[in-house]
């Protein structure tokens, strides 16, 4: 019996994981969510990625990419791999303000691609 | 220039401990666009600090050539919210070198995503004196006799003045398009004095090559930017005051240094023919995990 609150506790924090997980995409608007990474096959596409990484995400999310343990995320992650390319790219163009997480929609639309492809090369 | 000046300008104590922070300094790139007026909407990385000389060398009709330094100290306190502070001095030729006083800015925005205009609200405390030259931005009917007087005498004007901005900046196909619109009172009894600024640019390549390098072409920027007065409540016109344009040059180099170079152009009377430009900046990651990391090493 003294199993029930902690499977239930277990329960409840899995079903709140996934609905943060489906929640932070779900508010990605449909036209985004559907792009394809158009550098994709482009096989330069991961090394430059790694780069723009090294200039701009490193420093908060680490060189394994498993961020720093606290408040900033892993990037190798089931939230990563369930995302469309357009989600992703959506989510670097915007940015999480509130959350630290700065815009990098200063960044060329290509880096932005550049590093989907290389986030996607690490899962 | 008089060598004299220069030279006493380098001898100041922030020249050597800007340097001696360059030699600190660690990778890290920032978005930032080489404007030297204008502000665009991107803000500094939270936790990172960067510092930023900017120098303006130029002559006023009837004064002496001089060289003008802002040292720019610029924090990201939240991803929403910057925080700077900028130390100011000059050195004219045949005159002397001063420090000319200091300026507490935040920039915020207010709208948590990004949209096709982003606004970011400035906003500024300067305590400077009659004799600062950085030029920064220009306002009411500030003209190039402002800065053509003695050092002794312009450093005698005390001034206590309060800026606010509206930052307005989109980015569009690689561009950036940036728009400001600045109001200025001295908190003494003078007007509200109004100018404006305006910018675009963009890097020369777009994607990353995948291969390291300093010279490739998505290490640069190039724009241009124009600003100038507005007039103020007194005298809401376009007489008498400066405008200036001003082609921007800007280079990503390695271990977090940008370099940025403008020569702007006078248009009006009221402008100085020409004013050269240059900036030098160091960023440098997380400057808080330093300390956390020093006091838990403490503990």
């Amino acid at each position: 019996m003294r199993k029930l609150p902690a499977l239930f506790l277990m329960l409840a924090s899995a079903s709140l994981a996934i609905a943060a997980s489906s929640t932070r995409w779900a508010h990605v608007p449909a036209r985004d969510h559907a792009r394809l990474n158009p550098l994709a096959n482009q096989t330069d596409a991961i090394p430059a990625g790694k780069l723009v990484y090294s200039d701009h995400c490193l420093q908060c999310h680490k060189a394994n990419a498993m961020g720093d343990g606290r408040n900033r995320p892993a990037l190798r992650s089931e939230r990563i791999r369930t995302a469309s390319d357009g989600d992703i790219e959506w989510f670097l163009r915007q940015g999480d303000l509130g959350h630290g997480m700065p815009s990098w929609s200063g960044l060329p639309e290509a880096q932005r691609w550049q590093l989907v492809a290389y986030l996607r090369s690490i899962q | 220039m008089h060598q004299s000046s220069f030279k006493n300008l380098l001898t100041r104590p922030f020249f050597p401990a800007a340097c001696f922070l360059a030699l600190l300094a660690i990778p890290a790139l920032a978005q930032d666009k080489p404007y030297f007026v204008t502000y665009s909407h991107d803000l500094e990385e939270p936790g990172n600090l960067e510092i930023e000389t900017k120098t303006n060398v130029a002559q006023p009709y009837g004064g002496n050539r001089y060289g003008a330094t802002a040292v720019e100290l610029e924090f990201g306190t939240r991803a929403w919210w910057t925080t700077e502070l900028y130390l100011d001095g000059q050195a004219t030729a045949n005159d002397s070198t001063i420090f000319t006083g200091w300026r507490l800015e935040n920039r915020i925005r207010p709208l948590m995503r990004d949209h096709a205009i982003n606004p970011v609200l400035y906003i500024e405390y300067e305590n400077t004196s009659g004799a600062d030259k950085t030029i920064l931005e220009f306002v009411g009917h500030d003209s190039q006799s402002d800065l053509a007087g003695p050092n002794s005498e312009l450093r005698k004007d005390h001034q206590h003045e309060a800026e606010l901005k509206l930052i307005l900046s989109s980015n569009v196909h690689d561009w950036n398009i940036s728009e400001n619109f600045i109001s200025e009172k001295d908190l003494g009894h003078a007007p509200w004095e109004f100018g404006y600024a305006v910018a675009a640019s963009r890097p020369l390549r777009s994607a990353e090559s995948g291969r390291e390098c300093t010279f490739c072409a998505q290490k640069f920027m190039a724009g241009a930017e124009a600003y100038g007065g507005l007039g103020n409540t007194w005298s809401l016109t376009l007489r008498d005051t400066s405008h200036y344009i001003a082609p921007v040059l800007g280079w990503q180099l390695p271990k977090g240094i940008r370099l940025s170079f403008s020569p702007g152009f006078g248009l009006t009377a009221s402008s100085l023919n020409h004013v050269y430009r240059v900036g030098l900046a160091f960023e440098f990651e997380q400057v808080g995990n330093w300390f956390k990391k020093s006091s838990e090493g403490g503990r």
